[in-house]
């Protein structure tokens, strides 16, 4: 982990202090080390556990990743979208149009998603033209248009959906494996990606401007610039989201991918779990399939159960249980933002064991 | 000729959708909220109305004596607790929460309620119509909407101009703070704001649970119907949500035309077409 | 208590106590030196208001008697701004408390002081951008106390306004939208009328015209604390005059007995240099002789960080070369 010192001058009536400016730590290292063996952990999974509980570890990896990418585009970029469900369609759709014209369905995965990055351009320029609630409403339209296009499309099976040929051709046992093995890819990629980008300048500019719209406008075209990019990875996550739906369902039925359940459910877990950090969203889901797995008998109840936590954790605890507990031990595995680390004093935001980091 | 006919059942309409969209817009100029929840507090209006009016024994039609109060009071307490608890910490809350609000409202009407449509039934008024031509026939219920629309519409604009609690909200939609310094308590004009709106809000429920068949998940689709009046008429304006809610009738009307399958996709294209060509609508005052 | 919360200038400490003729007493406590026969109307003490991590007001007292003009001077970043929101019930204090008439109303709302007799014309007037000037004006009657002022009152008080009661109050000029804004406050009957920066972007001769009023406002029974930056126009008409640097008062005292020496010193730190802890080598009976050779038209107006002096009388040329110099406030 990298950790930036400057010393920085302090008022002269308090003495002379040094302050360090740091990202890292050793917890930060500790969850670089952590996350690695969880991977790995993961990816001999379906060597251990049964089938049922394989398909569930899809789902969660399927909406870990919306759910990432939706944390990106809110947390960071400051844009509620309540239509990310357009590209988990599409996504899906993509897959099948791929696939009914012999492209293997695996490899069709990653081409849906930058095709839907691409329809995600020209989208951009027009939802962008407004912001706040009616940028969200108008993504809504576009996706509530989405399925309404393809619903019409007869060729692909109109409001009834069409299933995904070709992958009977695998065994069951093999292709399940497969799909696990997509599925903690994609989502290992769309958490490196975020990762990535959180920690570039982007994120620091993107966390600068998230909470003031004037300023992202009188900051310019280097914001708007960003905000796009952030919206197209955004649509290729939920894109690569949906292509993974596309095959794990084995058809696609164009109420079901396109349904708003999914905004409601990557907007759901980002808020309980925290915005504007990459371990909130993993928080929120693992709470989210804990809740929808014990409450799996009273049909809705999961979901408005969730969507209540949700409201109240928004109002009372606006970081979200992620940012509840960082606040309150400062521990942070995926450092993304910067921090001030005092010396001398005791409430200092950081952890005593990361103090003595020096960059080398 | 039926071209025609597609036109002026399409304005019709647009009354019933300018009627949806004031609650809107009111919120969104007087508060800054953007209320999510909006089309599904449609919907329970409707739900209110078939549970609750036939305990009253006062015909349906006359369920909006029931339900408008009920509406009124309610927004008032939701806009000074939950709804003033999210704007106090941003709007970016507001919006989440009443997003929150919107699933909450939807799966619990469908536990309570089943997924299979009902219809408020307010027997031969709503076959009642009239023959302009041999074509072109005009329901008498759908023209009473439109009047209604007007007329809430109307009132609205002269409670904001002429009377003090009316421009109290102005002055507190304008300059927040100024408006304090004034003695305006912000909090309960807020509360007056969201009962006016959600008042109009019941009507619409209403009318729509007159008109159509309604499910628990209708309210995303009214909702995006208002919205898309809202932009299109150009947000701020009231008499423009009226003209948007009637472009937004017509184009649907000669989407069904060409197919019915049609009929809520040219809706959000000219909604689209209005976003790409002029952003702040046709009457719009300020940008979104 | 934190040590340095009464820390001021001690140079103008002396200043004040000479300047009022009341050698015992500490500027600006309770109800502080220069304050008029009786209990004091408003009274602040020890005031302090942050804004996210900066003291913008530190532990400021200010005792003000019922019929005063009391101005409060400083550069921009003071704080005076912040302690006249404070009163007005804008901001909540972190310390301290606000007093009406021997009422603590610190933890009053913004409508609750106006009720109670505390109207504060905002900085850049504020208006309401939806309405004409007339129902501008309706605003500020809705929640008002009984008193002398009306419709009418205001409309001749402001002869101009009548003619162009329908217009939308943003087409005004920034004058007459300032008139406006003093109207509008003027109508609540207010015991205490607050009045932040008027002269803020006003040509002068404009600014005149504005404060041409105050007399009447005062014969209506009217308090008037306000704020300045222009500190020529606020020794002309204060009765009262105090100075805030960084958040601290630099200087208390009547108009007359003060130099403009004195005053440049409270207003920019001693020797430009913005520490107001600083012991001051000078000694005060010193600048209490000068007070008098300010002239009236003496008139230092400073807009943002730079300090135009215009039309100064020799004291202040004499004194600092009648240099304009930057200032960090």
């Amino acid at each position: 982990m990298t950790t930036v010192e400057q010393a920085v001058a302090a008022p002269p009536a308090a003495g002379a202090l040094h302050a360090r400016v740091t990202r890292g730590g050793r917890t930060a290292l500790a969850g670089g080390a952590g996350a690695l063996v969880v991977v790995a952990v993961l990816a001999v999974m379906p060597f251990a556990v049964s089938a049922a509980d394989t398909t569930l570890l899809v789902n969660f990896f399927i909406l870990l990743t919306m759910a990432v990418m939706w944390n990106l585009l809110a947390g960071y970029a400051g844009m509620v979208s309540i239509g990310q469900q357009a590209f988990v369609g599409l996504g899906a759709y993509g897959v099948l149009v791929l696939a009914m014209n012999g492209v293997n369905s695996f490899a069709a995965i990653p081409i849906a998603a930058i095709v839907c990055a691409a329809i995600a351009l020209p989208v951009s320029v027009l939802v962008f033209r407004l912001s706040g609630g009616y940028f969200a409403i108008a993504t809504w339209v576009v996706a509530d248009t989405a399925q309404l296009v393809i619903s019409s499309v007869t060729s692909l099976g109109g409001g009834t959906g069409h299933p995904v040929p070709g992958l009977s051709q695998l065994s069951p046992r093999a292709f399940a494996e497969a799909t696990y093995w997509a599925a903690l890819i994609v989502v290992v990629v769309a958490l490196g990606v975020a990762y990535a980008l959180l920690r570039s300048r982007i994120g620091l500019l993107m966390a600068a401007v998230r909470d003031d719209e004037v300023s992202a406008r009188s900051a310019g075209a280097r914001v708007m610039a960003t905000r796009r990019l952030v919206y197209l990875v955004a649509a290729l996550g939920c894109g690569a989201a949906g292509a993974l739906l596309a095959v794990s369902q084995l058809q696609v039925q164009p109420g079901s991918v396109f349904s708003i359940q999914w905004a409601a459910e990557m907007i759901f877990v980002s808020m309980i779990g925290g915005m504007g950090t990459l371990e909130g969203p993993i928080v929120g889901t693992i709470l989210f399939f804990l809740l929808q797995q014990n409450l799996a008998q009273q049909g809705a109840w999961y979901l408005i159960i969730f969507g209540s936590l949700a409201v109240v954790v928004a109002i009372w605890t606006p970081k979200g249980l992620w940012g509840a507990l960082r606040q309150r031990t400062g521990l942070e595995l995926f450092p993304v933002g910067y921090r001030l680390v005092t010396p001398d004093r005791a409430d200092a935001p950081a952890r005593p064991s990361s103090r003595r980091l020096r960059r080398r | 000729m039926q071209w025609v006919n597609a036109i002026v059942q399409g304005m019709v309409t647009g009354g019933f959708y300018a009627l949806f969209a004031c609650g809107l817009s009111l919120l969104f100029g007087v508060m800054g909220i953007i209320n999510l929840a909006h089309g599904d507090l449609a919907i329970i209006a409707a739900y209110v109305a078939i549970t609750l009016v036939p305990a009253t024994h006062l015909p349906m039609v006359w369920g909006f004596v029931v339900v408008v109060p009920i509406f009124a009071v309610g927004g008032y307490v939701l806009q000074r607790t939950l709804l003033q608890a999210s704007l106090d910490r941003s709007p970016f809350t507001t919006l989440l929460v009443t997003f929150g609000l919107s699933v909450i409202i939807e799966n619990v009407l469908l536990e309570v309620f089943s997924a299979n449509g009902q219809s408020i039934s307010i027997g031969t008024l709503i076959t009642n119509s009239f023959a302009l031509n041999n074509v072109i026939t005009i329901s008498w219920f759908s023209l009473t909407v439109l009047g209604v629309a007007v007329a809430v519409l109307g009132a609205l604009q002269l409670f904001l101009s002429r009377s003090r609690t009316g421009r109290l909200i102005r002055a507190v939609a304008d300059d927040r703070e100024a408006a304090q310094l004034s003695g305006a308590n912000y909090r309960h004009l807020f509360g007056v704001a969201a009962a006016i709106a959600f008042a109009t809000v019941a009507l619409a429920g209403l009318s729509y649970g007159m008109l159509t068949e309604f499910a628990p998940t209708s309210g995303v689709t009214t909702l995006l119907f208002a919205f898309e009046a809202v932009v299109i008429g150009g947000i701020g304006s009231l008499w423009g949500t009226l003209v948007g809610g009637i472009v937004l009738g017509v184009a649907q009307q000669l989407g069904a035309q060409i197919n019915p399958a049609y009929q809520i996709l040219a809706g959000n294209l000219v909604f689209l077409a209005v976003l790409a060509v002029r952003p702040r609508g046709l009457f719009g005052l300020r940008t979104a | 208590m934190r040590p340095r919360w009464r820390s001021q200038l001690p140079g103008s400490v002396v200043a004040a106590e000479t300047a009022v003729g009341v050698p015992g007493a500490t500027v600006a406590t309770g109800p502080g030196p220069g304050t008029p026969s009786g209990d004091p109307l408003l009274e602040v003490r020890g005031v302090t208001v942050y804004h996210g991590q900066l003291r913008a007001v530190d532990g400021v007292d200010l005792s003000i008697g019922a019929g005063e003009t009391y101005a409060i001077i400083g550069a921009n970043g003071a704080g005076k701004s912040t302690l006249l929101r404070t009163i007005a019930g804008l901001h909540r204090p972190a310390e301290g408390r606000v007093h009406l008439e021997g009422r603590d109303i610190t933890s009053e709302t913004p409508e609750r002081r106006l009720a109670a007799g505390i109207a504060l014309v905002p900085e850049g007037r504020r208006l309401f951008h939806s309405m004409t000037v007339e129902e501008n004006l309706l605003v500020g009657t809705y929640h008002a106390r009984p008193g002398p002022f009306g419709l009418a009152e205001v409309y001749s008080l402001f002869p101009w306004m009548t003619a162009r009661r329908r217009q939308r109050a943003v087409q005004l000029s920034g004058g007459e939208q300032q008139a406006v804004a003093i109207g509008r406050a003027l109508l609540a009957n207010p015991r205490v009328l607050l009045l932040d920066e008027v002269s803020l972007g006003l040509a002068p001769i404009v600014v005149r015209r504005i404060y041409e009023v105050l007399p009447t406002l005062v014969e209506g029974g009217v308090t008037v604390l306000l704020v300045e930056q222009d500190v020529g126009q606020a020794r002309r008409v204060a009765t009262r005059l105090q100075c805030l640097l960084e958040g601290r008062t630099s200087l208390v005292g009547h108009p007359d007995e003060l130099t403009a020496d004195e005053i440049e010193r409270a207003y920019f730190g001693v020797g430009g240099r913005p520490a107001p802890a600083r012991d001051d080598a000078e000694p005060g009976p010193q600048v209490a002789a000068g007070g008098t050779q300010a002239g009236p038209g003496a008139s230092a107006v400073v807009e943002g960080a730079s300090v135009v002096v215009e039309g100064a009388p020799a004291v202040v040329e004499g004194a600092h070369g009648g240099r304009t110099r930057p200032c960090s406030g």
